[in-house]
């Protein structure tokens, strides 16, 4: 796989007028990719949210290709956290919480009745925007918590803890620490274990909502090469704030807005078209950011 | 390697913001002058005693504070006046509680000989010499109740709670009304309530029917403390773990209540606290008995009411024991305290 270019990537301050950029190098990365082709990845078909009776997300079909980063970007309160979290079931949660439409896994509407929604969510892992390792638990045990939490048997602890703690870049800082609780860490080592803590279920898909919003530059920077690394292996769908972080990290990028009404899906493209070529005016101005 | 070290010279670590040492001789100074003023106060004129002494105190203090500060302007004068009325209000709450403890020890002492704890009544009438008998009977029955309840309203007062905060049942606000009611029990209406229940159909007074009230006074404590507890758990701990694919179940066991095993312990102590001096529930259910007990099924002792049958007694070797027996409850009550919070302690730090 290519890893994103960081300099191709960051368009945001481009022209809109400039050419189409034409991104056909890979086939992962296709804007013929954002029609649900079948079985794969995952696949949002006509999703409603409502809190109570306000209706906060409408109808947003998209479709998220295997082993790529989808940026979901928009203002504050057009619905990307809601979307997200009806991804895996997280929606559920919220009491006086309502949807309508289908969210397929594979090929399979996750909201059936035959789905076991804590099966699922082993497989749909996410990362909240607040870092929160369990503080009752070490680093090490707060890596392997998911395994302790769903009973899954695992023979190499250590093993595992090192892995997932490399791929989620936080294993040189703490090699010599495990035992130390989760809570003494920085906030952004702290993020890093909570990625580093979704990781050991292996998971196919990876929600991360605003992971970077309560960290520095430096940690911001590291926690976006995990990702970019992650992307190889599983689909990533990330909401975030920050045009740069979208334009660096994501292969797809949809626009979320809400207009006094429920937020809804304005434009999803390749990032690099809607950074430099978006279909909508209003992606046009919110990327460049004249609102929003 | 060279590190800014090198080149700096370290200076002396410092406490600048600790109070210096003129600011506790001044507070000093101020303090003796106020003793001066309330104990004129106090002696010359119908303020008497050391209630008269100390209410002295607390007027002088502050004025002398007032007097003394004013020359700084008035932002620092008020500052120092509502301290030193704090301080005043402070001695309030802790004057009366060291009297309780200092008058307890003084009287209950002289009760104490090395068999006070581990002999009884049984051969002993409560008049005779202080050489004699002990409170072993009541101590050992106020454990034994206190356990028994501990261990039936612990676990039921945090399940409720998990009920109300976790599950958040259909039931859940009805259940918290009715803890909330049952917390306004009169104790000796739960004592009755076991009477009239249990003693009544099995054979009469026994230390279980003295456990089981006990854990109707018990279980709204627990329970109502764990609940505030519980609420504290952030609800990103509980979002984590079941996007993690963990279960209710196992987002509870493993996740919340490890977070709040220190508040747990607490609420625990708290429901000890709550009924190991009661005296009421007690009277119509675990009664009395002089020897120390090997049944359940028996009236037993218990400390409280170890208290008070001796005190009605009048006799001056009757009473003497009911002040050991006080005494004894403070020192059970303070281990059982210390103990919880030891055992807290060690869980947060695990």
């Amino acid at each position: 796989m290519d890893t994103p270019n960081l300099e191709t990537k960051e368009v945001i301050n481009s022209n809109i007028q400039m050419e189409p950029t034409v991104m056909n190098d890979t086939t992962r990365r296709n804007a013929d990719n954002l029609e649900a082709k079948g079985e794969s990845g995952l696949e949002t078909r006509g999703v409603h949210a409502w809190f109570d009776k306000h209706h906060a997300l409408a109808d947003v079909s998209l479709h998220f290709p295997e082993n790529t980063v989808t940026g979901l970007i928009g203002p504050s309160g057009c619905g990307k956290s809601t979307f997200l979290r009806l991804l895996n079931r997280m929606h559920e949660f919220i009491p006086k919480a309502a949807m309508a439409g289908q969210v397929l896994f594979e090929g399979n509407d996750i909201y059936a009745d035959d789905v076991n929604a804590i099966d699922m969510r082993r497989r749909i892992g996410m990362v909240f925007q607040k870092p929160n390792p369990f503080p009752a638990m070490n680093i090490g045990e707060n890596v392997v918590a998911g395994l302790k939490l769903s009973k899954i048997k695992s023979d190499n602890k250590d093993e595992v803890i090192e892995d997932c703690l490399t791929r989620a870049g936080l294993w040189n800082e703490v090699k010599d620490r495990l035992k130390s609780p989760g809570g003494s860490l920085s906030g952004g080592q702290q993020q890093r274990l909570c990625i580093a803590r979704s990781l050991a279920l292996k998971p196919d898909v990876l929600l991360l909502d605003e992971p970077c919003s309560a960290l520095d530059p430096g940690s911001t920077l590291r926690v976006e090469e995990t990702i970019v690394q992650l992307s190889e292996s599983m689909t990533i769908v990330i909401v975030t704030h920050n045009m740069q972080q979208a334009a660096r990290v994501s292969d797809y990028c949809a626009f979320f807005l809400s207009d006094g009404g429920p937020g809804h899906l304005v434009e999803a493209d390749l990032t690099t078209s809607i950074f430099s070529n978006p279909k909508d005016t209003r992606t046009a101005d919110y990327v460049q950011g004249r609102f929003g | 390697m060279t590190t800014i070290l090198d080149a700096v010279e370290v200076p002396t670590p410092k406490r600048p913001w600790n109070k210096k040492r003129q600011t506790f001789i001044r507070s000093a100074i101020l303090m003796s002058i106020s003793l001066v003023f309330s104990w004129l106060l106090s002696s010359t004129t119908e303020l008497g005693g050391v209630l008269g002494f100390y209410l002295g105190l607390a007027v002088c203090l502050p004025v002398v504070v007032l007097i003394e500060s004013i020359r700084h302007g008035r932002n620092v004068a008020i500052d120092r006046v509502a301290s030193s009325v704090i301080l005043a209000m402070f001695g309030v709450v802790v004057i009366p509680w060291i009297s309780i403890v200092t008058t307890v020890y003084q009287k209950g002492s002289k009760a104490f000989y090395w068999g006070y704890l581990t002999t009884d009544m049984r051969f002993t009438a409560s008049g005779e010499s202080l050489e004699f008998g002990g409170a072993l009977h009541a101590i050992v029955g106020t454990l034994v109740m206190v356990l028994i309840a501990s261990l039936i309203s612990v676990p039921l007062g945090i399940t409720a709670a998990i009920y109300i905060v976790e599950i958040k049942g259909r039931f859940a606000s009805s259940v918290r009304f009715f803890t909330q009611a049952m917390s306004g029990v009169p104790s000796i209406v739960a004592g009755l309530f076991i009477y009239s229940t249990i003693c009544i159909f099995f054979g009469g007074f026994s230390a279980w029917a003295g456990a089981l009230a006990y854990t109707i006074l018990m279980l709204p404590t627990v329970a109502r403390t764990s609940e505030e507890v519980l609420k504290l758990v952030p609800d990103e701990l509980r979002a984590a773990s079941y996007a993690l694919g963990a279960s209710q179940a196992r987002t509870v066991f493993q996740v919340v209540l490890p977070t709040i095993a220190t508040g747990l312990v607490t609420s625990a102590i708290l429901g000890i606290a709550r009924v190991a001096g009661e005296t009421a529930p007690l009277l119509l259910t675990a009664s009395y008995f002089v020897a120390t007990s090997r049944n359940l099924n028996e009236p037993i002792a218990s400390l409280p009411i170890y208290i008070f049958s001796n005190l009605g007694l009048g006799d001056a070797n009757a009473t003497t024991r009911a002040w050991g027996g006080s005494l004894v409850l403070l020192i059970v009550v303070f281990v059982l305290f210390s103990v919880a919070r030891g055992l807290s302690a060690r869980l947060s730090r695990k």
